[in-house]
């Protein structure tokens, strides 16, 4: 298994489990008095889940296991690839800090700037990912 | 990688592309405000990213390496995935643009049914490639 993929699939783990957290944390509010800060966790638990479980996952698999683009850059650039993987999460992660600052203070001039640098970053990410597969989904 | 595979996989990294730039565009705006209309992409962004994307591209792979037939076609009747592709992205389209663009609501309704027969073709295709070796 290559590295890239490695550092992918351990990372999609632990958002899994962050995930479930955040998902716990909502749940807790039926039934106990918790800081406003927690009401603006529901779309951070979605996209914990769906891009940092689901989508990072899927990129490990893929450039693991598809056909390879050539027999000197089997994976497509590697370059890209390290690119990929550190815009999704450096996005992801600035996500889940500046959405719930939002949330709550939605004149936050910082955290606004915060979610736009996360915005672009996971569209640069999604962008890297579909143009160095691209090349590998090919008939054998 | 069988040609339908390509389709289904290509087609799938096309509403990745699509999905994140309709998401980015709505966290943008979030964060910065635009304009309130950003927040009318969401059910397009949702239709996009899970079963443009996700469905369409665990369609794909499934159909390249589930167990093959050793007798008759190795991948059975690959027209029910075809089937399944058109419907699929039939249903997607028209769910999406019928909620974005305001359309009769029968047409997101077809778009459901599109959506359904195509994941009920996917499962009579691969019902029987769920096999052990040999078979």
């Amino acid at each position: 298994m290559p590295t890239l993929t490695r550092w992918y699939i351990k990372t999609a783990l632990a958002y899994f489990v962050v995930a479930l957290l955040a998902g716990l944390a909502l749940a807790v509010r039926s039934v106990a008095a918790l800081p406003p800060l927690f009401n603006t966790l529901a779309p951070v638990y979605f996209h914990l889940l769906m891009v940092g479980w689901v989508t990072q996952l899927i990129f490990g698999v893929v450039y693991w296991m598809f056909p390879k683009y050539s027999a000197d850059k089997p994976r497509g650039s590697e370059n890209l690839s390290w690119a990929t993987y550190w815009l999704l999460n450096v996005g992801l992660i600035l996500r889940a800090i500046g959405e719930p600052l939002v949330g709550l203070q939605p004149e936050a001039g910082t955290a606004g700037w915060v979610l736009a640098v996360s915005a672009a970053s996971q569209w640069l990410a999604g962008l890297g990912f579909v143009a160095n597969t691209w090349g590998r989904v090919k008939e054998k | 990688m069988p040609r339908l595979s390509v389709w289904l996989i290509r087609t799938a990294l096309a509403y990745l592309a699509l999905g994140f730039t309709l998401g980015g565009l709505m966290l943008f705006n979030k964060g910065l405000p635009l304009a309130p209309a950003f927040w009318r992409l969401l059910p397009m962004h949702i239709e996009f990213v899970l079963f443009g994307w996700t469905i369409q591209l665990a369609m794909g792979v499934g159909f390249w390496i589930l167990p093959r037939f050793v007798r008759g076609p190795a991948r059975g009747d690959e027209r029910r995935v075809w089937a399944a592709y058109v419907l699929l992205n039939a249903g997607v389209l028209s769910v999406s643009l019928g909620q974005w663009l305001a359309w009769p609501a029968w047409i997101p309704l077809l778009g459901r049914a599109a959506e359904l027969l195509a994941v009920a073709a996917f499962a009579l295709h691969a019902w029987p490639r769920i096999k052990p070796h040999g078979m």
